[in-house]
């Protein structure tokens, strides 16, 4: 045991504790808060390069989510699709099967249901058929895209963070042969396609959003109360422990992909079916990786997912509206700001799970003994 | 104590409502007029609309409100949407993949107008109120051309081993580049005549690291002067690293390349975007299909050339280029005057060119003409946007996957 003089002397200006016991309110108050702070150093930001007015900043972010009913209704369909990809990534992620492959299972899905509205379309086929054929063949392959990485780690263990990746270039590339054979211009771009589109129901993001609702519902169920999420889950804690109790982790894998990969088709679908009716090979918009934040601040959990999913889009569409009204031509500066923001909804984490603890003045008895135990194997070498 | 989380809440909220309420009181009562550019002021394209955009805005008093960054897909036609929301009268997008987006908003909002820079469909699509504009910009190639022959013709009598060969960057195999590319090699040819050039294809409008290696690949391939048709600073950084000269594009570039920066040409849009805002604020239609052209002297006009470079430039050049200037303005000189190049070692007496956009991709319109006893090739004569694509005799594709 150290004595009081020389603990005195080493403890240090601050030291880290771990948190166990904070409430759910007060860790979304942090977050919150952090969110505010961030935003706040957006407008901090602009007042000093733009001397824009922090309130007008603050409004504009608003106004450019839901100045109209058209940014209203975009802001939910984007906030809609981010939410879906993130429910396809969370059953894999759960599992820890790091799937950075939805960018390139969205792709290929979009890429099917262009191709069937392209082929289909120039046949003269009939707008159902093309649709009945283009909905299950394009979430087979998001499936396919995601199955492929599956299988090589179920059997081969090899690193899916890497095979994934990789997929998205070859999906990429696969868009890029298809647009060069299909687009005879030189432009590079392919012609809003008429045919095969899948039904609006009332406009052109109603279909997003409720197809976005009914899979948010039917993951929590997945998840929650279905077999597969808790074997899923299982896989994911201990794969010697799913063996012993008999969960045949190769099928748990294989299985989960299937899923995983099936949803990103989905939203390929949608992407190409419902919202551009074309393609390109940034039609994903890096919803794959933006996605893995959405499902990671919102612990996988697919509920808070809605909220996660909506603050991205909410600063993506509200900084590009800020941009716009004070003049901004350059977009390095609201992505900047972007990043800060989700600088600090990143690092609250680590206040939300750890506390700092100061050096107190005059310090008490008893607090010196408590510490005691935490600061004795630092002074111990 | 949720209190506090109310209490945050209701912060929000408030703040929120303070500055929606400061944004709707925005009293500024000028007209509003909306650009939609594919990437921000980093792109050397992006940038010429967007400082003749504001410029024009400025001139004619109107509300200028930009969107940067807008990919070419339904981003634009909902950024063409939001903006006629707002209450803007005119909107232009400025990348030739935005055009169906354009139509599309075109449809919907008759009461705002839509153009379009680079697109080939106004003139067959009949919408009252969706325009398309370029410019002859050929010529301005042409006369950079003319900048580079002189260059590599003071080259070649300071070193006769200097290779008589041009090098190229291109963007696409579209003829909004062969035209460009020609162009430049044509007025080259004029000072040089046994000059040869060499074209790389990039397949992006704006990539940096390719561009440069493009740059690398011609310089290494011998060529003595460098030009390119790509929007970012990879070729005239190569170039200044590996001091070869270079006739750049969308605006000089001596402030980072003093050693090798000779000429640039480029589309002045603003005497076309004030064109529109007058008919805007005082009634008038806007041309279907507008190409601008030529000024009264080198650097004013839709299509312009900027200050010669002060080191890398041949002394005289500017004299010349004036009377070139002169020349192709007054209409004595053509710049596809059909003496001057050949297809297949053969003159070129008739072709049609694929001038309306249709599913087709074939010619339908007959572009050699000859007036006053000159043949020449018509571009822009018959639409704004560029049709050019014939492959001259003495330029060589090194890649045409694009």
């Amino acid at each position: 045991m150290m004595t009081n003089k020389l603990f005195k002397n080493k403890e240090p200006l601050f030291h880290v504790v771990k948190r166990t016991d904070i409430p759910s309110w007060k860790a979304w108050l942090f977050r919150g808060g952090a969110i505010l702070f961030g935003i706040l150093i957006i407008c901090l930001l602009l007042l000093i390069m733009k001397g824009a007015n922090p309130f007008v900043v603050f409004g504009e972010l608003f106004n450019g989510c839901f100045g109209s009913s058209r940014r209203t209704w975009l802001t939910f369909r984007q906030t809609a699709l981010l939410l879906t990809v993130g429910l396809a990534l969370i059953p894999a992620f759960k599992m820890k099967f790091w799937n950075l492959g939805a960018n390139g299972q969205i792709l290929i899905g979009a890429l099917v249901s262009i191709m069937c509205m392209f082929y289909m379309g120039k046949a003269g086929v009939n707008d159902a058929v093309i649709i009945i054929v283009m909905i299950p063949l394009s979430i087979l392959a998001g499936a396919i895209w995601a199955v492929i990485p599956a299988i090589f780690k179920a059997y081969f263990d090899t690193n899916e963070s890497l095979f994934t990746l990789m997929m998205n270039y070859i999906a990429e590339g696969l868009v890029a042969v298809f647009l060069s054979a299909a687009v005879t211009s030189g432009s590079g771009t392919l012609d809003i396609q008429q045919a095969g589109n899948l039904p609006r129901l009332g406009n052109d993001h109603l279909l997003t959003i409720i197809v976005s609702i009914v899979l948010l519902v039917v993951m929590f169920i997945y998840l929650k109360y279905h077999k597969h999420g808790y074997e899923l889950e299982v896989v994911g804690e201990s794969q010697n422990t799913a063996k012993y109790v008999g969960i045949n982790v190769k099928k748990v894998v294989i299985r989960t992909l299937i899923l995983s990969g099936a949803i990103c088709g989905l939203v390929g679908l949608l992407l190409a079916g419902a919202i551009d009716h074309t393609i390109s090979t940034t039609t994903a918009n890096n919803m794959g990786f933006t996605a893995i934040m959405v499902a990671w601040l919102a612990k996988f959990n697919p509920f808070l997912m809605v909220g996660t999913s909506f603050i991205i889009t909410f600063l993506g569409r509200g900084m590009s509206q800020v941009q716009t009204r004070f003049d901004i031509t350059n977009d390095s500066i609201s992505d900047i700001a972007i990043g800060l923001v989700y600088f600090a909804i990143i690092a609250v984490e680590f206040f939300v799970s750890y506390k700092v603890v100061f050096r107190k003045k005059a310090p008490h008895i008893e607090v010196k003994e408590q510490n005691n135990l935490v600061t004795e194997t630092k002074e111990d070498k | 104590m949720k209190k506090q989380l109310l209490v945050l809440a209701s912060a929000i909220c408030l703040t929120g409502a303070a500055g929606a309420s400061l944004v709707s009181c925005n009293n500024d009562s000028r007209v509003q007029v909306g650009l939609i550019a594919l990437h921000d002021e980093n792109s050397t394209y992006d940038k010429n609309f967007i400082d003749a955009f504001k410029a024009a805005a400025e001139a004619k008093g109107v509300k200028a409100v930009i969107k940067t960054g807008v990919p070419e897909g339904t981003e634009c036609y909902e950024a063409a949407a939001d903006l006629a929301d707002q209450g803007c009268k005119f909107v232009f997008a400025d990348s030739f993949g935005h055009e169906d987006y354009m139509i599309k908003a075109a449809k919907e909002f008759k009461d705002v107008q839509f153009s379009h820079g680079t697109g080939t469909k106004a003139h067959t699509e009949n919408l009252s109120n969706y325009h398309n504009a370029f410019a002859s910009i050929y010529e301005g190639r042409y006369i950079a051309g003319v900048a580079a022959g002189l260059k590599l013709k003071s080259m070649i009598e300071a070193n006769p081993n200097t290779s008589h060969k041009l090098g190229y960057v291109g963007a696409y195999t579209y003829a909004e580049v062969i035209s460009g590319y020609t162009a430049y090699y044509l007025g080259a040819k004029s000072i040089v005549d046994d000059v040869t050039m060499e074209v790389q294809f990039t397949g992006s409008w704006y990539d940096e690291a390719s561009e440069k290696d493009a740059a690398k690949k011609l310089i290494a391939n011998g060529c003595s002067v460098i030009s390119q048709h790509a929007d970012s600073w990879g070729a005239p950084n190569a170039c200044e690293e590996a001091g070869v000269p270079n006739i750049t594009y969308n605006g000089s570039t001596e402030s980072n390349c003093p050693n090798t920066y000779v000429i640039s040409s480029k589309i002045n849009w603003q005497p076309y975007f004030e064109d529109c805002f007058d008919k805007i604020l005082n009634g008038g239609t806007i041309a279907t299909d507008y190409t601008g052209s030529l000024g009264d002297t080198l650097y004013v006009g839709s299509v312009v050339n900027t200050t010669l470079g002060a080191k890398a430039a041949v002394s005289g050049t500017e004299a010349k280029l004036n009377e070139v200037h002169a020349a192709l303005k007054n209409g004595t000189l053509k710049v596809f005057d059909t003496s001057k190049f050949a297809v297949d070692g053969k003159t070129v007496t008739s072709y049609l060119a694929d001038v309306n956009t249709d599913a087709e991709f074939k010619g339908d319109t007959e572009v050699i003409k000859t007036v006053n006893g000159v043949s020449y090739f018509a571009e822009s004569e018959f639409r704004s946007a560029p049709y050019f694509d014939l492959k001259i005799d003495g330029i060589s594709l090194l890649n045409t996957k694009f």
